[in-house]
């Protein structure tokens, strides 16, 4: 069986290609569907495969920048993709994210803060699940209000409506952001793609995870094209994360280019689903995923206090986070299929009539 | 006048190149950079010169590692597209309109 491994010319070691595809395959569907590159799920999947920590995180960056760069590449055929606001954001997003970067290693000289991190880390996905699940339960809220009045409730309503009083905002310049249907000051994306950056940057983390709320909850983006913006954004970082990470000679391009192989035909499913979901369907299952990262990093956090289950607690974050990428992986599939399906049927049925 | 100027000039380049070293002599410097080499050995063809370039010149590796990246990402996107043309789907508009 030794056809199915593949030597890593950089790193070194023997490595189970199909694992890398079936790995591509998962984090693409998920990234193409929600809009984020994923690390937190595909450096442990890299490391359990047999990858080296360092090389796990270099890879993984690399080919998220591939993957992002086709998942963009089908949203912007859909009209996801507001180019605009990806232009617009991407100087605050640099900036935020070498201030954070910067930050984090002023506070390393001053003691240890990886233990502040990660409780911050966990703070954020509490606040990020509290924000979807809230805006979900609103939002069903008004549903029923509407039924109750034997109305039906406009598409376009949300549950949270936090954009609209940021929008009130009207320091020049003003922008109209068309593909997103926003007109806003020019500063409320910048300042909102700083915070996220600069809260990338020290989090150590890509940040997708957190645009693509503040994208919907404070920018007030439709959820497609928050998840189209926020890849073409991923897209932009990751390229920039892999020049970075090559040059320090953490990158197995071999691998990112399999892995890249299962991605292609993720990132398309994930990213066809989205026509088949609504937006809050994507709001659901992106609230899931962060429940799972939430879970994934309190198991690192816990060996901090109690060193004798470090085992046991990264074994769980490891099932937890693969779990995770499986259950949403078979879900949005489902989905694809099913919407694809009844597409292709209806076709059919209008040809034939 | 000009050989005063030679005698002092190659005097400040030799304390600037050996006085980081004495620095490091007396304990002062950090720990000692970490070069990973590719082993070539049990390489061929086109891992083999992948592993070299490496070896040879991080600057260059980067370069054709970023240059790599997009054109695979764009040849296998295109590819997996015309796979998905297939299917008989629209892909190119959507109708759901929701936020």
């Amino acid at each position: 069986m030794d056809w199915l491994y593949v030597l890593m010319p950089i790193a070194g070691v023997h490595i189970f290609w199909p694992g890398l595809i079936i790995l591509g395959i998962g984090v693409g569907i998920i990234g193409g569907f929600f809009g984020m590159g994923g690390a937190w799920m595909v450096t442990p999947g890299l490391n359990i495969l047999g990858f080296p920590m360092a090389f796990a995180i270099g890879t993984d960056i690399a080919h998220m920048a591939g993957k992002s760069l086709i998942s963009t590449m089908r949203h912007g055929k859909f009209g996801n993709v507001d180019y605009k606001l990806g232009l617009i954001m991407l100087v605050g997003t640099v900036i935020g994210f070498e201030v954070g970067a910067q930050m984090i290693m002023w506070l390393e000289r001053i003691g240890r803060v990886d233990m502040i991190v990660r409780w911050l880390y966990v703070l954020l996905l509490l606040l990020i699940t509290w924000m979807v699940f809230s805006d979900i339960a609103k939002r069903r809220k008004k549903e029923r209000e509407a039924k109750a009045a034997g109305e039906e409730l406009d598409a376009l309503a949300t549950g949270l409506e936090w954009h609209k009083t940021f929008h009130k905002i009207k320091i020049p310049p003003m922008v109209h952001l068309k593909v997103a249907g926003i007109y806003c000051s020019a500063w409320l994306p910048i300042t909102v793609s700083f915070l996220t950056g600069w809260l990338a940057g020290i989090l150590g983390i890509g940040g997708g995870l957190i645009r693509m709320p503040a994208l919907i909850y404070i920018l007030g983006c439709p959820t497609h094209v928050a998840v189209g913006t926020d890849l073409f954004e991923v897209m932009i970082s990751g390229l920039y994360g892999a020049a970075t990470y090559t040059y320090k000679g953490r990158v197995e391009l071999v691998a990112a280019i399999i892995m890249l192989v299962g991605a292609a035909m993720g990132a398309q499913i994930g990213a066809v689903a989205t026509k088949y979901i609504k937006g809050y369907g994507i709001r659901i299952a992106f609230g899931c995923a962060v429940v799972g990262c939430t879970f994934s990093v309190i198991l690192k956090i816990i060996p901090m206090y109690i060193p004798s289950i470090q085992a046991t607690c990264d074994v769980l974050a490891t099932v937890v986070v693969l779990g995770v990428v499986a259950a949403l992986s078979v879900y949005i599939s489902l989905k694809m299929f099913q919407g694809a399906a009844e597409e292709v049927r209806r076709k059919n049925a209008a040809t034939g009539s | 006048m000009r050989r005063l100027w030679t005698k002092l000039l190659g005097l400040g380049t030799l304390v600037a190149l050996l006085l980081p070293e004495m620095v490091l002599a007396a304990g002062g410097g950090g720990a000692a950079p970490v070069v990973i080499v590719a082993d070539t050995r049990k390489l061929s063809g086109l891992m083999a010169w992948w592993g070299d370039l490496y070896n040879e010149s991080h600057v260059y590796f980067t370069m054709v590692t970023v240059i790599l990246i997009p054109l695979i990402g764009v040849l296998f996107g295109t590819l997996a597209d015309l796979i998905m043309s297939h299917v008989g789907i629209d892909l190119k508009s959507r109708d759901l309109a929701e936020h």
